[in-house]
């Protein structure tokens, strides 16, 4: 009796010691991070990498036009593929872009030494197409196409606003920007298994940072035509909807956000 | 003691940060058609001139031919050409992604065409604008009199990378084609392009056909026609033009189909004076008896991997769909709602079955499961039946009669086409009348 007393006070303090040690880590975080200032690293970090975009993407062209190219020659017996043409041409005039852009900037010497370090750092992450494409659109700075909100707001699939970070409201009226930019291929079929997570970093005013399909190595794999189809019309509705419609407070809650796509219930009505 | 603590300790530190990740569900959205900007191909100034082809006017020809596809699917919405900004020459080579965002185009089509020692080079590319990269990007190269094959290819290669399943553009449908006054009817045996060009008649007209239908691996054809009073099952090979007599049946024999493979033709005639369902091997023309009843069993129809057969019979004492394994075991009956069911037909995909049904004098075309569930009716109408699969299995097509006056005026027959989700019905141009039509494969596969 006394020993289990003694095991119960013990355990617990330390459970109530814990709550004490951990509860105000959680209060103090938000306060801890602001002032590293990371939406301006960020910035330099993307307008660093511009230059090596290009690059980056000459070689996954370049990968891509060599499994096209197979393809080709196995379907279409009279085809001939243009080669030269899609590699060269688009690459002068990203350049062009480039330039100006450097223009702009009143150092343009100081950025150079970043641009080799962050290029080296390009060079490993380049199977990831989704962050190349998403650097991409930086350089050509998205303007932002706001689509007027249809206010659908379903009762379905609301998570606890606790659990997530937003409130109910601040997430409806996300959800809802997000439902009025996406566009269902509507020939998919309904009884496939298609979840579609896409991961955000967002800067303060919702524009996208990054985006990431969680999955994207299903993407390529044969015989997930369908997935690759909805995986491209979900980042479609991300950069149409853009900025998003983030509260104006709690940005460290929400700066990466992660959006689950499932047209399951649409496809089946 | 301490590494529990420790342990506890760290598990509330990552339990507290993994939670940080927001996740929000989207599970709805629009279901507009995807704007899409079909740009006129530009023609190469070295371009040669060919017989009969208006090499100036083949960009903006076969830029229409693909937006006419586009549209015919509902999938897709073509913005007008009076919106575009860029020159089509420039725009192949490096679009400005933003003036296209500016029409609101989600997805560009761009192209080039040259002819060049009589042979057609047609080049393509198809940007994702709101990500500003190349999709895909594709040449072929032909006999110029062949470009509008050319422009249902590109199509359905576009259609494939937007939508993941295979195009049907590339495609032909055959049909009866049926000229006169009612009772006197002239009926044809036709072929047309799946967007109706190219119509070409088969038979003279001097016996009557009936119920053509694809060779579901090339282009040969399986008909019925009346050679004195007596029906006979011919096969057709479209590229070649030869006919031949598969065989003599007795009296009210009906719609005989291919097999997947294309090796066997399944068809029901009455031996006996009792329909029933039989199959004929190609090769060695043995007939084999499927089904043994004393109802009238018809309109049989293999599934794809040839495993199954789905069919008509009365043998519950109104006509209903049964599906039986490919020996004839295992016969189930399928449907059990109210009035009749016929003509079923297994999607080329695998997961629906499209049947006619009639109910209180009204025609419908409807979907199902292959086990019977989820029935879903596309379309009703006074008359209409025998739908046939595009190679995709997403669209159908069948024909509808108009109601005739006492003396057959006001009359007519079309062909129609719905596609699975019941929204996006289309009258097909045929030059005639026409009836009962059967949807090829893709022909370049």
């Amino acid at each position: 009796m006394i020993r289990s007393l003694f095991y119960s006070i013990t355990f617990h303090s330390i459970m109530i010691l814990l709550t004490v040690l951990s509860l105000p880590f959680m209060l103090r975080e938000p306060i801890d991070l602001p002032p590293i200032v990371s939406v301006e690293l960020i910035q330099i970090s993307d307008r660093t990498n511009i230059p090596y975009a290009p690059k980056a993407r000459k070689i996954l062209e370049d990968t891509k036009k060599k499994e096209e190219e197979r393809v080709v020659s196995e379907q279409a017996p009279p085809a001939a593929k243009a080669k030269e043409k899609p590699d060269r041409i688009p690459l002068p005039d990203v350049k062009k872009e480039e330039k100006k852009i450097i223009k702009k900037k009143q150092n343009p010497e100081e950025i150079k030494p970043e641009i080799r370090q962050s290029s080296e750092f390009e060079k490993k992450e380049i199977i990831d197409t989704n962050q190349i494409a998403a650097l991409i659109d930086k350089a050509k700075e998205v303007e932002a196409v706001e689509k007027s909100e249809k206010n659908k707001i379903t009762q379905s699939n609301k998570k606890n606003s606790f659990a997530t970070g937003l409130t109910l409201s601040e997430e409806d009226a996300l959800r809802a920007q997000i439902f009025g930019c996406w566009s269902i291929p509507l020939g998919l079929p309904y009884d496939e298994n298609l979840l579609v997570r896409i991961k955000l970093q967002l800067k303060k005013d919702g524009t996208i940072t990054k985006s990431e399909i969680l999955d994207h190595e299903r993407m390529n794999k044969p015989g997930q035509k369908f997935y690759k189809v909805l995986a491209e019309s979900a980042l479609r509705a991300v950069r149409l909807c853009q900025p998003l419609k983030v509260p104006p407070t709690g940005y460290d809650n929400w700066k990466d956000l992660q959006l689950n796509f499932n047209p399951a219930e649409m496809l089946k009505g | 003691m301490k590494n529990i603590i420790i342990l506890v300790f760290l598990n509330f530190i990552f339990f507290t940060k993994s939670h940080s990740l927001i996740e929000v569900d989207i599970t709805r959205g629009n279901l507009d058609p995807l704007p899409i900007a079909v740009s006129p191909l530009h023609v190469d100034i070295k371009s040669e001139n060919f017989e009969d082809v208006k090499v100036k006017e083949l960009g903006e020809n076969i830029s229409k031919i693909i937006e006419n596809n586009f549209k015919s699917t509902g999938l897709f919405n073509p913005l007008k050409k009076d919106a575009f900004v860029q020159k089509p020459d420039i725009a192949h080579l490096k679009p400005r992604f933003e003036d296209w965002r500016l029409i609101k185009a989600q997805a560009l089509v761009t192209g080039k065409l040259l002819i060049k020692d009589e042979k057609l080079k047609v080049e393509f590319r198809l940007w994702d604008l709101t990500a500003a990269k190349e999709m895909t990007a594709l040449a072929f190269t032909t006999t110029p009199s062949n470009w509008r094959r050319v422009a249902h290819i590109i199509s359905d290669k576009i259609y494939e990378r937007l939508t993941g399943e295979e195009g049907y553009f590339d495609t032909r449908i055959i049909y009866v084609a049926e000229s006169g006054p009612k009772n006197q009817r002239i009926k044809k045996l036709a072929i047309m392009d799946q967007d109706g060009a190219n119509t070409k008649y088969l038979t003279l007209g001097n016996e009557l056909v009936l119920t053509p239908r694809f060779n579901p691996t090339n282009q040969m054809v399986t008909y019925m026609s009346y050679f004195r009073n007596m029906p006979r099952v011919y096969l057709l090979d479209i590229e070649t033009g030869t006919q031949e007599v598969v065989g003599n049946f007795p009296g009210m024999t009906f719609a005989p189909r291919f097999s997947p493979d294309g090796k066997k033709i399944i068809m029901s005639f009455a031996k006996d004076g009792n329909s029933d369902i039989y199959t004929m091997d190609l090769e060695t023309r043995l007939v084999e008896r499927i089904t043994e009843h004393s109802s009238i069993d018809t309109s049989p129809s293999f599934s794809p991997d040839g495993k199954f057969i789905a069919f008509n019979s009365d043998r519950s004492g109104l006509q209903q769909l049964y599906v039986m394994r490919s020996d004839g075991s295992n016969v189930k009956r399928i449907t059990f709602g109210k009035g009749i069911y016929g003509t079923p037909v297994w999607s080329p995909r695998g997961d629906l079955i499209a049947f006619t049904k009639m109910h209180k004098g009204r025609f419908y075309i409807g979907v199902m499961r292959t086990d019977g569930t989820g029935e879903r009716l596309l379309t009703e109408n006074y008359y209409q039946e025998a739908p046939s699969w595009s190679p995709n299995g997403r669209v159908l097509v069948f024909y509808r009669e108009t109601k005739a006056g006492e003396k057959g005026e006001g009359f007519t027959a079309k062909l129609w086409s719905i596609d699975i989700t019941g929204y996006n019905e289309r009258k097909l141009s045929t030059k005639t009348d026409a009836s009962d039509p059967s949807w090829s494969s893709l022909l370049s596969k």
